[in-house]
């Protein structure tokens, strides 16, 4: 159970973040309004936004490392929110920040057994295919339907975490006919345990069926889509929760590889955006895992979803023009 | 003590591939940035341009919808940026396409092991998520509504 004293810490932190957020977004309107009144030279110099955009992603890759969530959550809402730059080019940032962590993860997951090509390969078929045709309708989409549509997305994300249970090891009685001809199951080590989980899946064409959703939401919005994979994995098709994570996380790399190219050939990728996110999620990743062995994961998750909240409000009341 | 359960090999090799790739792009995509933002090379869009905004605008270019940045300074889609890479925005397109094609090189690593292994099913997915992401990255895909 959470403590009052801890709730209030949370609701601080959650407060100064949002305050810090929103004064960004303040300096963003009135340097854009100094601009247009000087006819076209900006008052900000350049660097300011590369190097906020680095110090706000450091600090996001801790908070997703200590959250449980992707960079690629928080990353969309909050930069798209509160940054002088377009959804388009946030979106195609978003992608490459979740596929830079994914590939990132992918070695040392699938050296442990944990991520199971076995798992991911079918799924990440349909979630690549389907990442595609997200990314097109996104880009095709007007900025304030993808704003509209990402707030009620991250919304719907939040309720997913605050609701959504886990199972770490669930029962798969008979595993159903698509995952035993495809020999999806495997066996890995739980250390906890100290012994070797032996594992198998059922509900797989439904499983796959949902993957088509995830792809379409991951390429549309430049989310990444771990809040999505891991529920189907774990709780609808029965992997264990480590599975269904690591599984998830190694996905990112493929389904995230077909949207970005479809963003990267369109012109929707700014190096300027990029790079600093990458490099600010990646180094905050690092720190997070270091503060993850000493800190309180229930308040952080709880601090996570509090900004995810705010992020989502944020968007979707840009995206109907109330708070622009 | 017992031994704990290996990863299949196609999955190892798949893991290797993807370690050395990951490596190399993230390395050349710091060091390209560096280059990018020293001034070293001349940049396509100057550095500068970017946070300015343009007349009879509301918003700076970088917060212009992609397609009208795009028509604004003439930037080439597609694989058009082979063609700049000497330019030092467009110098970063090299870490970010080796990030991106990364997952098509795995494919192709694991493709004999599970032909050799005689996995048919496991064949047909790999070799259709190749064409699947070769697709994507083909650049013949083009959004609608512009």
């Amino acid at each position: 159970m959470i403590h009052s004293r801890e709730v209030l810490k949370i609701l601080l932190v959650v407060l100064s973040i949002m305050a810090i957020f929103v004064s960004i977004s303040a300096f963003a309107s009135e340097t854009q309004e100094a601009a247009r009144a000087a006819a076209s030279a900006s008052t900000t110099p350049w660097w300011v936004w590369p190097l906020a955009l680095f110090v706000v992603t450091f600090v996001l890759g801790i908070l997703a490392v200590l959250g449980g969530v992707g960079g690629g959550v928080l990353f969309v809402p909050i930069i798209g929110g509160f940054f002088p730059f377009n959804i388009d080019f946030v979106r195609g940032a978003g992608l490459l920040v979740a596929l830079a962590g994914a590939l990132a993860a992918g070695p040392g997951l699938l050296r442990r057994n944990l991520a199971s090509l076995r798992l991911a390969l079918p799924v990440a078929l349909i979630a690549s295919s389907a990442a595609i045709v997200g990314a097109m309708i996104g880009l095709a989409l007007k900025p304030n339907v993808v704003n509209t549509l990402l707030g009620a997305t991250i919304l719907f994300i939040v309720a997913i975490m605050v609701t959504a249970k886990k199972s770490d090891f669930p029962n798969v009685a008979k595993p159903d006919n698509l995952s035993q001809s495809l020999h999806i199951m495997g066996i890995y080590r739980e250390e906890s345990l100290g012994k070797d989980v032996e594992w198998q899946v059922h509900r797989t064409p439904q499983g796959l069926a949902l993957f088509i959703i995830i792809g379409i939401m991951a390429g549309m919005f430049g989310l990444g889509a771990g809040w999505a994979n891991v529920p189907v994995l774990n709780l609808l098709m029965g992997a264990p929760l480590k599975i269904s994570v690591a599984t998830s996380k190694f996905l990112l790399s493929i389904t995230d590889t077909s949207a970005a190219w479809v963003y990267l050939n369109q012109g929707a990728v700014l190096p300027m955006i990029v790079v600093p996110s990458i490099v600010g999620i990646m180094l905050g990743s690092i720190v997070g895992v270091k503060i993850l062995v000493k800190s309180k994961p229930k308040a952080i998750k709880w601090m996570v979803i509090g900004l995810l909240l705010f992020a989502g409000l944020r968007a979707l009341l840009k995206g109907i023009e109330i708070w622009k | 003590m017992t031994e704990k359960p290996k990863a299949s090999e196609e999955q190892l090799a798949y893991a290797g591939v993807l370690n050395n790739g990951m490596w190399i792009g993230l390395a050349l995509l710091v060091v390209t940035f560096i280059i990018y933002i020293s001034g070293a090379l001349p940049s396509y869009v100057p550095i500068e341009k970017l946070s300015e905004i343009p007349q009879g605008s509301n918003v700076p270019y970088w917060g212009m919808r992609a397609h009208e940045f795009n028509q604004a300074f003439n930037i080439p889609t597609g694989w058009g940026w082979v063609a700049q890479v000497g330019k030092g925005d467009y110098l970063n397109f090299v870490g970010i396409a080796i990030l991106g094609g990364l997952s098509i090189l795995c494919y192709l690593v694991i493709l004999p092991i599970l032909i050799r292994k005689k996995d048919a099913s496991y064949v047909v997915i790999a070799a259709l998520e190749v064409a699947v992401l070769l697709l994507a990255a083909s650049g013949i895909l083009k959004a609608g509504g512009h």
